[in-house]
């Protein structure tokens, strides 16, 4: 009786001890996981997470305090990538922008402030003070800065029109099999 | 090459379907002219690569043949009046495209007369340099008239610059319906083979073979006989679907492969279409640019199929209209093949460069009653993998992209595939096979390019954040510099009021 | 946005039921033969192993909230059932055929997703659990009693064999009998070679072997006229429903291996005709090696996959503790068919075996 309880005691301390000592050992410097997905991330520190910048918000992805739907820029794609990451299922329905946006001044409400012009992260925005703004539209995160500071709701966000170029089969709707 | 290693080459061949060939329905009427429609549409997209420059305003009076767009690139080609008129209209109109979106299309009212630009007739047409005869190619705007659109002067310097033997001209024509190269062949077998001759010495080929699918005896006997006395050679291939596939063509009639990241140039093949080849002959000997085409109208529910030469821009509306109108509703148009066409919502949709039928089937013939229960579970019946000319696992690679799965799908070999459809005709189970596959494809292309894009906005954000600081850094540096200079001054002051009470001391 | 569907605007005339009719279709003359021949308690095995498959198919697919009317359609139930139904002993009580039939659709299929993902084939599956729970009434072969003939058991007497639990089996009553391969098992545990107890067996061993060839002999229901089997997978052949590949590879499997034992020890090893002919050979290798669901992709693994069943059963049936062992065998393949699939694929056009794009001549002679 007494050598049973003796023996499995040794044995749970000294197994304890081992894996106290592995930890320790074995234990990994920093998370990697905050830089892989902060490569994840669109990278224009918008802040529509309401995190700070985009290391804010990776941050809190790794540690669990945000969702991977949180970047409205990011759209689906990002989402789906962070969930990847993550290992974690995501409903991509939740996402606000379930297809991707874009930013337009128009024209006929602009006053060429050059507010937006200043406030975009990734210089999507041309024009000089009194000229219409134009939209650079490769470059544009549809981040929704400009839309924020601009005085007379000239900018919004639009769906990225589709093209003959861009445009592509959908995938097949799956009937008569289990979701 | 003997006999026998030609029977060897056909044999490895692998895959391929037989459907129905439905070829007779269109096959005996000559090849007619399509009446003048009132309205030409002509797209200034109707190639792969660059859309063509618009070079006309409205109002503008054309000549048949004359620029109204220019090439826009590299890889591209020039668009020519179908026909003499006015432009009365610039912009958008339904493009023959499975999005069924609009694209920038001129519109010409022919005023009847048809009359064409000022050409240049030539009597020797061999007289001209190989580097002319692309150059004149590429400006009568021709693009590959089996259906890939390439432009074919693009292929043609390639190949001189690579050095071919082999020209083979494809008159494999093995989509089911279509005989628009059939009647060609038929009719103008001695333009065609002339044709050939002047693509093989404009890309400095020894030997030209022309594959003819055994399907199609009157074409073969008319090829034979206006081939006969020049180098070019007919050969007969079995019939059997996607024998028109061009590395199927190569592989069936030379024994080479073209390996899976080169081009057939590489191997020392051209690879043109019959009616691209005579196309190039209207070009080159009477300087006409590729205005029209033959297309075959055909489908059950058409009152009179046959084969029609058409403008570019002509209505599929106007083409149904010639032979005949339509019997019954149709369960489905087409434009194109049954195995790779593309569905038009409306008849509403012009015809372009590398339209080679206006099908309007009805239900029976695309297998609507086999289609009922449809799709139904993957049986893993093989069906595909045996069909699949590319030697792929279609039901392996649409179980992947099922399961958003992309990345497993492309290490199958997605990038393989060609798109043909023969998994998707066999497929006892109606899976959509091949619409799994484009879909992937441009998903792929999709991501890639969102990829790139983040990537180019990350760098912007990172420089952007990175002039930011610099500027916050200089105006550090100068708010220091200023104070520096100030205390500087303070100093020198200081020093001033002190060697001034010092000599007031002394 | 318009949707407009993705070609082919064509599509070929063969649709998952009609191969499944067709199936069937080829394993009619062989059914009626075996109906003819053991009478109507084969008949009623027959009817209540379909019966419980369709019921116990609609009831999986209610439970699981899916249409129940197009899976019941397409008849793979019903060809599941009916392999199942032929490879039972004609005269088993009717419960054998239920549970079978039960596990075959719920446990063998269902389970594991419905059609088109289960691992095993159903009916084999089945078989073999049958095999193992229930001995004694899974080797109680019946001798051939021609329903035209004056043995024959009766309608009633026939239910009462099936549904009732007649104790047919009394050897008085002269209708148990060994199949051949149970036989010569038994002989073996006895010490008695092949010499002594093959003669014993078939009065002329020719005439024993035409027998068997036409199912005239004791053996399960429709697996015993090996010769109408033949028929019909030649039948599905010619069809394209089925390839050649695996039945041959699997009838090449056993007879490759006979041939040669044979020749060295005659009175050890049976010979290819007699493993031919005998067991489930002929309907394995024409109906289940060939079930597209539970085996490899391409050709080339349909004959490996063929080849390996067939090579199994000979080892099992010649060394195993069970008289046939075609059952275990195809199940042993099945569980191999993903790691063929792995290994024997297709070559991609324009490259090479493993995927490499292929080399142009020059680069390859410049080297």
């Amino acid at each position: 009786m007494f050598i049973a309880i003796f023996s499995l005691t040794v044995l749970g301390g000294a197994l304890g001890l081992f894996l106290g000592y592995a930890a320790r050992r074995l234990k990994v410097e920093g998370n990697p996981l905050v830089e892989e997905i902060q490569a994840i991330l669109p990278g224009s520190q918008c802040g529509q997470c309401g995190f700070p910048g985009c290391a804010g918000a990776a941050r809190a992805l790794a540690n669990g305090a945000a969702p991977a739907t949180l970047c409205p820029p990011g759209g689906r794609e990002v989402a789906a990538l962070l969930a990847a990451k993550l290992g974690v299922e995501v409903n991509l329905s939740e996402v606000k922008n379930a297809v991707p946006r874009i930013a337009e001044v128009q024209e006929d409400l602009c006053i060429g402030c050059t507010k937006c012009y200043k406030a975009c992260p990734t210089d999507a925005i041309m024009g000089a003070a009194k000229q219409i703004h134009a939209v650079f539209r490769e470059a544009c995160t549809a981040c929704g800065k400009c839309v924020e500071v601009c005085p007379t709701e000239a900018t919004r966000l639009i769906p990225v029109p589709v093209t003959l170029q861009s445009w592509y089969w959908s995938k097949p709707a799956m009937q008569g099999t289990p979701a | 090459m003997n006999p026998l290693s030609s029977l060897f080459s056909s044999f490895r061949a692998r895959g391929g379907v037989h459907p129905d060939g439905r070829k007779d329905l269109s096959a005996e009427p000559p090849i007619r002219l399509l009446p003048m429609p009132p309205l030409l549409f002509v797209p200034l997209q109707q190639h792969v690569g660059a859309p063509a420059r618009l070079s006309v305003v409205v109002g503008d009076l054309v000549l048949k043949g004359q620029l109204i767009g220019a090439s826009g690139g590299n890889i591209s080609a020039p668009v020519h009046a179908p026909s003499s008129g006015r432009v009365v209209a610039i912009g958008d109109f339904p493009s023959p495209h499975p999005s069924g979106l609009p694209s920038a299309t001129v519109t010409i009212a022919p005023d009847g007369e048809d009359r064409w630009i000022e050409a240049d007739v030539l009597d020797d047409p061999f007289s001209l340099s190989p580097e002319e005869i692309s150059a004149r190619v590429g400006a009568a705007g021709i693009v590959g008239l089996g259906g890939a659109t390439f432009p074919s002067a693009v292929k043609l310097n390639l190949s001189r610059k690579s050095g071919i033997a082999t020209l083979i001209v494809n008159g494999g024509e093995c989509e089911p319906y279509l005989t628009c190269d059939d009647r060609l062949m038929r009719e103008r077998a001695d333009g065609i083979v002339e044709g050939i001759l002047l693509i093989a010495h404009a890309a400095g080929a020894k030997e030209m073979l022309v594959g003819i699918e055994d399907n199609k005896p009157e074409a073969i006997a008319a090829m034979r006989r206006a081939a006969a006395g020049t180098k070019v050679q007919i050969r007969v291939v079995p019939a059997m679907y996607p024998m028109g596939w061009d590395k199927r063509m190569i592989q069936v009639l030379t024994g080479k492969e073209v390996p899976a990241e080169g081009r057939s140039a590489e191997i020392g093949v051209l690879v043109h279409n019959v009616a691209t080849a005579w196309a190039v002959r209207e070009a080159i000997r009477f300087g006409r640019p590729l205005v029209s085409r033959v297309v075959t109208v055909s489908g059950a529910a058409v009152a009179a199929p046959g084969n029609l030469e058409v403008p570019i821009g002509a209505l599929a509306a106007d083409l149904i209209k010639a032979c005949g109108g339509l019997l019954s509703d149709p369960a489905r148009l087409v434009l194109g093949g049954p195995m790779m066409g593309t569905q038009l919502p409306h008849l509403n949709v012009p015809m372009v460069k590398g339209s080679s039928g206006l099908l309007a089937l009805t239900g029976k013939e695309i297998g609507l009653r086999v289609a009922q229960n449809s799709p139904a579970p993957c049986i893993r019946c093989s069906s595909c993998v045996r069909a699949c000319p590319a030697g792929l696992l279609p039901l392996e690679m649409a179980a992947h992209i099922r399961a958003a799965d992309l990345s497993s799908a492309v290490g199958l070999g997605l990038k393989d595939c060609i798109g043909c459809g023969s998994c998707s005709y066999v497929c006892p189970a109606q899976i959509p096979l091949v619409h799994y596959f484009n879909y992937a494809k441009g998903e792929l292309a999709a991501l890639e390019k969102a990829k790139l894009r983040t990537d180019a906005t990350r760098k912007l954000a990172d420089s952007r954040n990175e002039r930011m600081a610099r500027v916050v850094r200089e105006r550090e540096e100068a708010a220091r510099l200023r104070v520096a200079k100030k205390a500087a001054a303070e100093a020198a002051k200081a020093a001033k009021t002190a060697a001034e009470k010092a000599e007031v001391v002394a | 946005m318009i949707s407009l569907t993705h070609a082919p605007h064509a599509h070929a005339p063969m649709a998952v039921g009609q191969i499944m009719a067709t199936v069937m279709l080829a394993l009619v003359p062989a059914t009626l033969y075996g109906f003819w021949l053991y009478g109507w308690p084969a008949l009623f095995l027959w009817s209540v192993a379909m019966a419980t498959a369709l019921l116990t198919e609609a009831a999986s697919l209610f439970l699981q909230g899916r249409a129940a009317k197009p899976a019941l359609l397409d008849g793979s139930a019903a060809l599941t059932a009916w392999l199942l139904a032929v490879s039972l002993p004609p005269f088993a009580p009717w419960w054998v055929a239920a549970i079978g039939s039960a596990f075959a659709i719920v446990i063998a299929k269902q389970v594991f997703g419905g059609l088109g993902q289960n691992v095993f084939n159903p009916a084999m599956a089945a078989r073999v659990m049958l095999l193992i729970s229930f001995p004694v009434e899974m080797t109680m072969w019946a001798a051939p009693l021609p329903i035209t003939s004056g043995h024959a058991p009766g309608f009633l007497q026939s239910l009462a064999i099936t549904f009732g639990g007649a104790d047919w089996a009394n050897p008085a009553d002269g209708m148990a009998s060994a199949s051949l391969l149970g036989h010569v098992k038994t002989e073996f545990t006895r010490g008695v070679d092949l010499a002594s107890s093959l003669p014993a067996h078939f009065a002329a061993v020719q005439g024993g072997l035409m027998d068997a060839a036409w199912g005239n002999r004791a053996g399960s229901l429709g697996e015993s006229a090996g010769l109408l089997l033949l028929a019909g997978g030649l039948f599905l052949i010619v069809r394209g429903v089925i390839t050649w590949h695996a039945p041959v590879a699997m009838l090449l499997g056993v007879a490759a291996p006979a041939l040669l034992a044979h020749a060295l020890s005659p009175a050890h090893y049976l010979g290819v005709l007699p493993h031919l002919l005998s067991g489930g050979l002929m309907l394995a290798a024409f109906f289940i090696a060939t079930d597209p669901v539970t085996s490899p992709n391409t050709p080339a693994g349909m004959f490996v996959f063929g080849l390996l069943c067939g090579l199994l059963a000979w080892i099992i049936r010649t060394w195993g503790g069970y008289p046939e062992g075609v059952a275990f065998a195809v199940m042993l393949m099945n569980s191999l068919a993903p790691i063929i699939d792995r290994y024997v694929k297709p070559r991609i056009y324009g490259r090479d075996r493993k995927g490499k794009s292929l080399q142009l001549e020059a680069k390859e002679n410049a080297r």
